[in-house]
Parts: C-alpha cells; structure tokens; sequence
C-alpha cells in the first residue's frame, strides 16, 4: 500500500441528503473515496448504503448535496455519466444474459463493429482476453453464462465494468453467492486491482471481509453516516457495535443435548426442477428429536426442490419421506402440516404470507377452517383477534397491529410473523428454509434464539441455508448437499470451514 | 397541490365521485362541441331519470341484470380472475330460464326458484368450464371465456330457433306465467287491478313498467356476495387463492379447487343475471346478432364499483340510470346522439382507472426502490 496516492481524492459525496417519501434513507451523508483503496460500506439492511451508491451511479437523484469525481463537481443524472467519468457498478443480482457467451455479455452495448455494423466478435473476443491477463480475471470468452459458475459469473461482471475503462469499481454485495473458497479467490481479485490503480468500493455488511479486504470502512446506520475508520485499527466487535448501535452478540447459547429418535426421514429422494433436471439425486438423510441438522451448500444444489419436496409443493420422482415413520412422500401440504411439519419458506413474499391479507389474517392461514377461528364455515373474528394479539405479544411484533397489511411490515417483523405462525403451531418438525435472509443483525438473534428454543423443547429442526456461518453457529450436525446429494455429514463440534467448504464445492476438486 | 392530489386518490370513494364529475364535464364539452346545449341535455337526462316515479322503475329494471353481472367480475378479480365471461354466463342463464320457464308447468311457488337456480346453475358450469381449463391446464381465463362467450352466443340463437320453442322467426316462445316475477302481473290489468290503479295514478305509472321483484334479489345477492367474501372461510381462502396462490398453496389450501370454486360462483351469479333478466323482463329469447353487452359493462361496473359488492350496487345503479336516462336525450327537442352516454361512461371508467394506474406505478416503483436496497 506504500504505493497509493491518499492525497489524491477519487470520489467525494457531500452531504448527500435521498428520500423516499417520508423515508430519509440518506441524511446528509458525506463519503471521501481515495484512488487505489478499497473502501467498504458497511450497514444494515436498509440502513441506505446500496441507495447511497445508485445516487453516485445515476441512478437516484439526490435531494441534495454534491458530487466530486476525480475533482470534478459532477451531476450524475443518470448512469452514462457515471459510466463516462469511469465508474462502474456490480450489482448484488447479476445482469447477465445466460444463453450469451461470456464475450457477448461483456460487450454489451459497447459492441465492436466492423463496416455496415457487423458485429467483430473475434476482435472483442481477444479484448476481452487482453483485459482479463491484464487483471489476472481469468475467464473462458466463448463459454456461454449459464455454463460457468457464480464465481465465474461475478467476474464476468467486473470485467464488464473494466471493458467500460471503469477505474472506480462499485461492487453490492459481492459476496453473497460464493462459497468460502470463492470469496478468498475474489478478496485476491480486488487486491489486484487496487495494486494496478483502481478504487473499490465495497458495499457489504459482512464484518469479515472487511476485516480481509478493505482499508478504510463508512458506517451508515438508519441513513445517517456513523462513521469512518481505518480497518487496520479496529476490530470486528467494534464495527458491529457501530452498524447496530448497541453491541450484539454473535454466538448463540446453546446447551449440549443428547438427540432422540429420528422425527424426519428422506431416502433416496429424486425431484426434479423446473427445467426436468433431476435437482435432488438419491438424497438421504435424518433429523432427530431435540437437533438442529445444518444443511449447507452453495445455491441452486437442490435445497429448494428438497424443501418443496418436504413440504408437499414439488412431486417426488422417487424414494421417500417419512415423518414418524408415516409416508408422507406426495402427500399434499395440508397432510404434511397436520403430520406436525411446519416450515419459515425461503420466500417470505412468495411463500409465507398473503401481503395484501391483514397480519391477523395471515396468522390463521393455516388454522382459518378450524375451531375457534371459524365453524361451520363462517369465521369469528373475535377468536382470531384474540389469537393474533396474542402472538403479536409474545414475538413482539412491531406495530403491534393485527389489522395492518402484512405487506408494510419490515422484513424482520413479516418474519416474525411467519415464525410466530409456524412454531405457534407446536410441530414436531421446524424446517426453517433461509430463515435469515435480508434480515438485520438485531432480527437475526431473534430467528436463531427461537431456533435453539423449539430444539430445546425437544422439537426437530431442519435448517437450510446459504450462510455458512449460521449454519455452522447453530447446528448439532451439519450435512452438506453438493448437487442434490449429501456428500458428508459432520458433527458441528468438529466441523472447520475449510472442509465444509471443499465439500460444497464438490468434495474438494478443481471447480472453476 | 402535490398533498392536495394525493389526498384526493388515497381515497377510493373520492377518486369515484371526482371521476363522475369530471364524466359530466367532458360530455357537456362534447356536448358544446357537437352544438347542443349540454345544460339542456343534462336537464332532460336528470327529468329523465328522476322526472317521474316511472321513470326511476325503468332506470332499477335497467340497473337490476347490470349489477348482478357487475357482482360476478367482482367476486372473480377479488379472488384473482378476470372473468371476461360474465357475457356468455349470462347468455347460458338465459337460455335455461326460458326453456325451464317454458317447459316446464310448475305452481309458481316451485317455478320461479327452480328457473331461477336452474339458470344460474347452467352459469355456474359455463363460468367452471374456464376455472377447470385454468387450474388443470393452464389456460388463462381471459381467452377461454372470451372464447366460451361466443359458443354461448351460438348455441343461444340454435335454441331460439329449434322447433317447438321458436314463436316465429328468431324469437321464442314466452315462458309460463308461473315462471314471470313482473310485480303484480296479472292483477294490474284486471278489472280489479285497473279500478285500483286508477284512483293511485302514482303507483298506476310505476306498475305500467315491467317492475319485477329483481331488484330485490340483486341487493340480496349484494349482500351474499359481501358476506361470503368477507366473513366466511370460503372468502377467506378463494382471497387468499386471489392474493397469493404460493402462499395460500403453502398454507395447505387446494389452489385448483378454489379456482374452479371461485369461476363457478362468479358464473352462477352471470347465470343469475340472465335467468332474472328473462324471468322479470324479456319473458323471452330472442336470437342474438351481436353480444348485448351486460357481461361488459359489468366489468366497468366492477371497476367503478371498486370490486366491492356493494360498490357494485352503486355503479350497476348509476349505470342503469345513464342508460335510461340517455335514451331520453335522442327524442325531440333535444336530439342529441346516444353515444354521448358511452363517451361518459368511457370518461369515467377512464378516471377511475388512471389515478388507480397512477398508484400503482407508485407502488412498482417504491417496491423497486425496496429492492434496491434489500
């Protein structure tokens, strides 16, 4: 780092004031930027870091305040502007054309063409190359997107921005789909390009990476800015403490148990996805009384086609689901509720709640055709208020309103409300698919500590997700599901991130 | 101003009423445009309604079949369906009607209720046929019912004209007596009946219309519609379906058997429409060279009505009195075209819609601005 020019300003955001509505979502927030250092952008969901950056890149207008690239003073009225002074974004979801091949997708509206606009792919195709030695990107130009992996896929989309002359280089929660394997790989990356001159900013609200990959950290809290610290001198508690404004714990507290009989068996499962593949593949495995069984894995192996399964969305090919010893394989979901199965879906807005229903509404769903909500077929709306107040107590759910539209709840509480549904209805098995997803750190302690609780009352709970950190906080066993098999299972004691993560990779061959 | 016009379009009711205003003042525009005196012709249109208590009869007879098939649109788009169908649901109820009204010989006290459900059920199937195609097959229900719309239409005229139930040329028989819900029908041109009429001229004016115990039923199904939606469980779970069929789906509710649920129910309340229609008005089928439109306007009604059952009534009634109420602008001394009604009726639906348009592009782009920073 001998190397960077610190006096030399990259990018400067004065008092950058964004609202939406009664929503500030940015309040007067200030932002220096130098050339050549990673500087991350830390926060909460919601906290207005993924808005502050659409502001830098065009995409929101800002109420007010100034921006400074390279010098300049600059309105930034939409993106081609961001784009001509050299910025570039990766957004969180990638805008990627999955039957195009990589030079196709890269050139994208930059197209480079011969006379009468014939397009010279062998000429881009060796750009491409030239910049991806340059950076030490490497990428295979003429394999199509949907054949490459996420990793892949992310550099396909830094590149992108590289083939753009981008020097300031936005990346929105980079590392969210990658295993841990693929985030050391990419920290690498971002080293590099810092190394020939490029600036990165690092939209994130993992405390690790930051630690690994940036040199100076803004803390943005509810659209105010907390702060600006050099990375170097400053610890991971500190920084959490900062993003949530109180300190929070990281670990869960959980006794040691001796597990019971097995509530939960899948064997030999197949299902396929919607494209016909087989997405499960002979998967087996056992959740027992008073565990939670981690299932880890990188996205897309499968684990949504084996919840669908398991909760009587998605018809089984072959092999079967027993749930106290009772098939229940292609049973349908209300069989497998009444089986005592309950499950927090992925998709807490596709899944889990009618939007447009009140909270009350939507706490019943399950329940709405028995007594005391309904008989013969005309509901009590006392006997449901009566409920629903009582849960919206007991899990706190804020506002504590049954009768406003669960859509205008935050994620946190639409989540609550799901969980208080769920374990309200006392299963013997908990699945809890993603149940952390887009929450923030205070929401998160709260969907873990009534994990451990219906594990601590002796219940079953499958836990699905993408973060291996969680998995690896809360499980009693972790299984690993690499394209719709368990490749092994480890007791949580003695489980190191390392092996898990050549496990979700494949089992530790070369993959990309 | 900018609180000013959101204000204004929070408020459903207040988007309707301003649309209705703003409806009147295109079409005096027009009005003025095309030379007439919209003063003039909004006089005679308001005396034509309102003018006399005959007048007031005609405009519920017009409103009665408009508000029912408003009803079944409703009932479909709150639970998630676009019932285009309405139309044909009608025709199929119709049909039934006049043949179970003209076969059949029946004391009263059975007939009347057995026409009536038998054309509602005959809806109710034609509706279900869509909601079956939708939840076995996929098929959006906006192209099989516009389709089934014409195959009603088509197997409508083959019964008008099959021998035996055809009067003459391209219209049928009456059907019974005991069939026919026109109040008083025998009675107000018996000598008794005329002898009592002529010392009440007001009620004798009222009962010259076909004045059928129609209405009655509508508000009734109003409120059947209103109660089932709103306080049963099988509202609550046909809404859900309506909402969110994956979460309603996960919920352990059965998404195909609420679909084919929900377009039967939307269909009976169609078939309910027509079975009245002919019961209480035509007494007949006449052969049908174009669609009569009932089914259409009762998505219009829908809409204005804001899907609510009694918002419905409302509309279905205001358009039953633009309707009479414009066919009086045409006679002399006024002679102003009929289609000034459909341009304000046009402009209203219109205004309904745009601020509802207006919400909901508020809505996209606030969820894309969620997502931005999700």
């Amino acid at each position: 780092m001998a190397d960077v020019d610190f006096t030399h300003t990259t990018v400067e955001m004065r008092g950058i004031v964004k609202k939406f509505g009664s929503l500030v979502a940015n309040d007067h927030i200030d932002l220096t930027v130098h050339k050549g250092e990673v500087h991350a952008l830390l926060g909460e969901n919601g906290a207005g870091k993924t808005t502050l950056m659409n502001v830098l890149y065009g995409l929101y207008q800002p109420n007010s305040g100034e921006i400074f690239i390279k010098g300049d003073k600059v309105e930034v009225t939409n993106p081609n502007i961001a784009i001509s002074r050299g910025i570039g974004m990766v957004h969180q979801h990638f805008m990627l054309i999955p039957p195009f091949t990589v030079t196709q997708n890269i050139i994208l509206g930059k197209e480079t063409s011969g006379p009468f606009g014939v397009l010279d792919i062998q000429k881009a195709a060796e750009e491409v190359k030239a910049i991806s030695e340059q950076y030490d990107l490497y990428v295979d130009p003429d394999q199509k997107i949907e054949d490459i992996s996420v990793g892949m896929q992310q550099r396909v989309e830094i590149l992108k921005a590289l083939y753009r002359n981008a020097d300031i280089l936005i990346l929105d929660e980079p590392t969210a789909v990658l295993t841990p394997q693929e985030i050391r790989e990419f920290i690498t990356i971002i080293r590099n390009l810092t190394f020939q001159g490029k600036t990165v900013i690092l939209i994130t609200h993992k405390l690790r990476e930051i630690k690994q990959a940036a040199d100076y950290c803004t803390i943005i809290r509810r659209g105010k800015r907390i702060d600006t610290v050099e990375v170097e001198k400053t610890t991971e508690q500190e920084l959490a403490s900062m993003m949530v404004g109180r300190s929070v714990s990281f670990y869960v507290k959980k006794e040691a148990r001796i597990p019971g009989e097995a509530i939960l068996q899948v064997k030999d499962l197949v299902v396929r996805d919607n494209r016909n593949l087989k997405a499960v593949d002979g998967l087996s495995l056992e959740v027992r009384k008073g565990e939670i069984l981690g299932l880890a894995g990188v996205d897309g192996n499968g684990q949504k086609e084996l919840v669908e399964a398991l909760t009587g969305l998605r018809r089984v090919e072959s092999g079967g689901i027993f749930v106290h010893e009772r098939d229940v394989t292609n049973r349908d979901p209300r069989d497998i509720i009444d089986s005592k199965v309950c499950t927090i879906p992925e998709d807490r807005q596709k899944r889990g709640l009618v939007s447009d229903f009140t909270v009350e509404e939507n706490i019943i769903l399950e329940n709405f055709d028995r007594k005391p909500f309904s008989s013969r077929g005309v509901l009590n709306f006392q006997a449901i208020r009566d409920y629903a107040g009582k849960l919206i107590d007991t899990f706190q759910i804020s506002p504590p309103d049954g009768t406003v539209r669960a859509g205008t709840l935050s994620g946190g509480n639409q989540q609550k409300v799901i969980i208080a549904r769920e374990v309200s209805n006392d299963p013997d098995l908990l699945i809890a698919s993603q149940p952390t997803r887009g929450l923030d750190v205070g929401a998160i302690e709260y969907v873990h500590s009534s994990l451990v609780a219906q594990r601590d009352k002796d219940k079953a709970v499958l836990l699905v997700s993408l973060e291996l950190d969680e998995i690896m906080d809360l499980s009693d066993r972790i299984a690993v599901i690499y394209e719709g098999k368990i490749v092994g299972i480890v007791n949580a004691v003695d489980a190191d991130e390392n092996t898990l993560g050549l496990m979700m990779a494949g089992g530790g061959q070369e993959n990309g | 101003m900018g609180k000013f016009i959101k204000r204004l379009f929070s408020g459903t009711i207040g988007v309707t009423i301003f649309s209705i205003v703003i409806a009147f003042i295109m079409g005096g525009a027009i009005l003025l445009l095309a030379g007439y005196n919209p003063v003039q012709v909004y006089m005679v249109m308001i005396e034509g309604v309102f003018g006399k208590p005959k007048n007031m009869a005609w405009s519920v007879i017009k409103a009665t079949p408009l508000i029912i098939t408003g009803l079944s649109v409703a009932f479909a788009f709150r639970t998630g369906l676009f019932n285009i169908g309405a139309e044909g649901q009608f025709i199929v109820g119709s049909t039934v009607a006049a043949l179970f009204g003209y076969y059949l010989h029946l004391p009263p006290l059975i007939h009347i209720p057995l026409v009536f459900v038998g054309g509602a059920f005959a809806g109710g199937c034609w509706g279900s046929i869509a909601g079956y195609l939708k939840a076995r097959f996929g098929i959006h229900e906006v192209i099989s019912t516009i389709m089934l719309n014409w195959i009603a239409l088509y197997g409508h005229n083959y019964v008008v004209g099959m021998p035996g139930f055809a009067r003459r040329t391209n219209i049928s028989c009456d059907i019974q007596d005991s069939a026919c819900i026109t109040l008083f029908k025998n009675w107000k041109f018996s000598e008794v009946g005329r002898t009592w009429f002529g010392a009440h001229p007001i009620l004798r004016d009222i009962f010259k219309t076909p004045l059928n115990s129609g209405f009655l039923v509508a508000v009734l199904l109003v409120i059947l519609v209103w109660y089932i939606l709103n306080r049963t469980t099988l509202g609550y779970r046909l809404r859900a379906v309506g909402f969110n069929k994956d979460a309603a789906e996960f919920g352990g509710i059965n998404v195909k058997k609420s679909i084919v649920l929900s377009m039967f129910i939307a269909g009976m309340l169609g078939g309910a429409a027509g079975a009245l229609q002919v019961m209480g008005v035509a007494r007949n089928i006449s052969t049908l060279a174009a669609m009569e439109g009932y089914g259409f306007d009762g998505i219009a009604i829908a809409l204005i009505g804001n899907n609510s059952a009694f918002g419905c009534l409302f509309a279905g009634l205001l358009f039953g009195a633009l309707k009479f109420g414009g066919a009086r602008i045409q006679s002399p001394p006024v002679r102003a075209p009929m289609e000034i009604i459909n341009i304000m009726i046009g402009t209203i639906v219109f205004f309904i819609a745009i601020p509802r348009l207006i919400r909901m592009i508020i809505r996209w782009r606030e969820k894309r601005k969620g997502d931005g920073d999700a």
